[in-house]
């Protein structure tokens, strides 16, 4: 796989360094460090309580860490923001369970997430504008959702629901996208789309994707990351990854 | 055709149930002036006052509905207190009526309602200055209620307090309201309220022609407001306030400052119930403190709920319908009345979780002649409300 040219790299970089979180006494990241290139698809794996879930929220603001430095982009310091701040900078998360507006359209759905002055006053005389409908419609075909555009988001299967919520994240143009778990619970078809999605996204945005699923990582990412412990246990390509003989003592046990 | 005549076309073609409602509002107002005015009194077809005057209530029960289901069944917030913000409009508006009475009371003071007079009270409180101008009391209408809804829901949205939590509050801000309205000497004329109304800007109130106007006016502000919670609930901030009811959390996550969107709308809809109030108490001819009682309000939300919730149409009537059956029932089976409210209340929550409107729009998807209106858009009841409310957090 080649990469996408240097002038197509749009996303903003993300290092963590020397991050420690504790909770209670106990370490749920330990001096972990990463970083991540613009434009680039990295995929975080690791067993349960490896510290994934809490790196996602140390990057989002939700938790904040005893030590270290998150940076985002060249100079942006992420520890010293609201959470709100963080995704007014364009850091968009995915949680793991689907949450999308089931008695609204999928349009409508979208049309929540646009960007734009969010007041009472301004949303009740607010039409959308034409740039507006024709973002909606682009992230409509990305998602493949184009033939369900009216139907009520409750119609949608479990794996439509997902491309929905990451359209719904899209059309907010992050700069950087978190992705918590997107296939579990799909069908193999269900996963291919998926992988095709996150792929057509990278490049545009840099993708953070923490997944259980290996043949899905294997499909979508050049880089993979092993977190064990709250800290980065390894880093490579799949197959170095997969051969490293630590990785397989922690999946499969001494 | 101007800009705003065509805003409501759109509106309206889109909207079958609305222009449905639109047209039995002016069927009944023009019906009902006509039988009465038009047809001699001997005849069979003449309508008397007393249906007259009942129709006029049932007209403003439908506007207090209208306001509910735009709290309850769009936003999620089942208010048990609206009856609340209807009774302050009716005291408003009663205020000014009795003001009007001038020296034709009992005790013949110019100034002092009777029952001030009664209490040997020797001056006007502060409050009521203001209030021998039509004016002024309609501004009061207006003011008072939206006042305290915003400061109640000022408090309750910012806190978080949502689903049953709310509900309580509300129950209890009603019947606040009513324990205070029972003493004397809030000067509100205690537990007998206000009554024996003279005229209404200049007119005889027990005159059928003024009535008649009043009824008419009626009809006008239910369409009025029909058309105006329907504009607001089809504007880009409705689809806000139903994603607010379907996950509120996933709302604020996208960048909307829920609270204020709640606390918006629930002054509207509290404003909407006081000029249901102020209408009803011309025409009812009395206001008292049990207006405020905890099943008033109560009632208001079966009403809703008979109707179809979430709808506006539906909601408006229900409540026409279920008035009626009052009427009727507490006339020919008194006691019978708050059990079959009751009964009503269960059967539809079990079997007719979207109200009449659900029915109809369930008939119309098995004739195929018809589109199939779509009522999708629209939560079961089991969704809304108490079984929803996540509580303090």
């Amino acid at each position: 796989m080649s990469g996408p040219p240097p002038e197509l790299l749009r996303g903003k970089g993300l290092s963590l360094k020397d991050v420690t979180v504790s909770f209670d006494g106990f370490k749920a990241l330990d001096n972990l460090s990463l970083t991540i290139e613009p434009g680039e698809l990295r995929c975080i794996i690791g067993p349960n309580g490896a510290g994934k879930t809490t790196m996602m929220d140390v990057i989002t603001g939700k938790t904040k860490p005893d030590r270290g430095s998150v940076r985002f982009g060249a100079d942006l310091d992420l520890l010293q923001l609201s959470e709100k701040e963080i995704v007014d900078l364009g850091i968009g998360r995915k949680f793991q369970k689907p949450t999308v507006f089931e008695h609204l359209s999928v349009f409508e759905n979208l049309e929540l997430a646009l960007w734009g002055d969010k007041s009472v006053w301004r949303m009740l005389v607010a039409r959308l504008t034409r740039s507006e409908r024709a973002h909606i419609d682009d992230v409509l075909e990305l998602t493949g959702l184009q033939d369900h555009r009216s139907s009520p988001a409750r119609q949608l299967s479990h794996g439509q629901k997902q491309w929905l919520e990451i359209g719904m994240l899209v059309i907010q143009e992050p700069e950087l996208l978190l992705v918590d778990e997107p296939v579990a619970g799909m069908t193999p078809q269900e996963i291919e789309r998926t992988a095709e999605l996150l792929r057509s996204l990278r490049a545009e945005h840099s993708l953070i994707v923490v997944e259980h699923d290996m043949d899905f990582v294997r499909s979508i990412a050049r880089r993979v990351t092993v977190l064990h412990e709250g800290r980065v246990l390894a880093e490579g390509d799949m197959d170095q990854v997969q051969n490293d003989p630590r990785v397989i003592e922690v999946y499969l046990g001494s | 055709m101007s800009g705003f005549a065509r805003q409501v076309r759109d509106l309206l073609a889109r909207d079958r149930g609305g222009v449905v409602l639109l047209l039995l509002i002016v069927i009944a107002a023009i019906v009902s002036v006509v039988l009465n005015q038009a047809v001699a009194p001997s005849s069979a077809l003449h309508l008397s006052t007393y249906w007259l005057t009942l129709i006029g209530k049932y007209l403003c029960y439908a506007i207090l509905a209208l306001a509910i289901d735009l709290v309850w069944g769009y936003c999620g917030i089942l208010t048990l207190g609206h009856a609340a913000f209807f009774a302050l409009g009716g005291y408003a508006m009663g205020m000014y009526l009795m003001r009007q009475i001038g020296t034709r009371g009992v005790y013949g003071d110019p100034i002092l309602p009777d029952f001030m007079v009664f209490l040997n009270w020797t001056r006007l409180p502060w409050f009521w200055y203001g209030f021998n101008h039509f004016w002024f009391a309609m501004a009061m209408v207006i003011a008072v209620p939206s006042l305290l809804a915003f400061v109640f829901g000022w408090f309750a949205f910012r806190s978080r307090v949502t689903g049953v939590y709310l509900s309580i509050m509300t129950q209890a801000l009603t019947y606040a309201l009513m324990l205070a309205f029972f003493r004397n000497d809030m000067g509100f004329g205690g537990n007998n309220g206000f009554t024996d109304f003279k005229d209404i800007l200049g007119f005889d109130l027990h005159n059928d022609g003024t009535r008649v106007v009043l009824l008419v006016v009626t009809a006008f502000v239910l369409a009025a407001s029909y058309i105006t919670s329907r504009a607001i609930v089809e504007s880009r901030a409705g689809r806000v306030v139903r994603a607010i009811r379907d996950a509120e959390d996933r709302t604020r996550f996208l960048g909307y400052r829920t609270e204020s969107y709640k606390v918006w709308l629930f002054v509207f809809s509290a404003a909407l119930a006081a000029i249901a109030g102020a209408l009803y108490v011309p025409q009812a001819g009395i206001i008292n403190p049990s207006e405020f009682a905890p099943i008033n309000s109560i009632e208001a939300v079966i009403w809703v709920a008979v109707g179809g919730r979430g709808t506006l149409f539906g909601a408006a009537i229900g409540a026409v319908l279920v008035n009626y059956a009052k009427t009727y029932f507490t006339g020919a089976f008194p006691e019978v009345w708050l059990y079959a409210l009751g009964a009503l209340f269960i059967m539809v929550t079990l079997f007719l979780p979207k109200g009449l409107v659900g029915v109809v729009s369930m008939i119309r998807r098995k004739t195929p002649s018809f589109d199939g209106a779509s009522d999708s858009t629209v939560p079961a009841a089991s969704e809304l409300g108490v079984s929803r409310g996540s509580g303090v957090k």
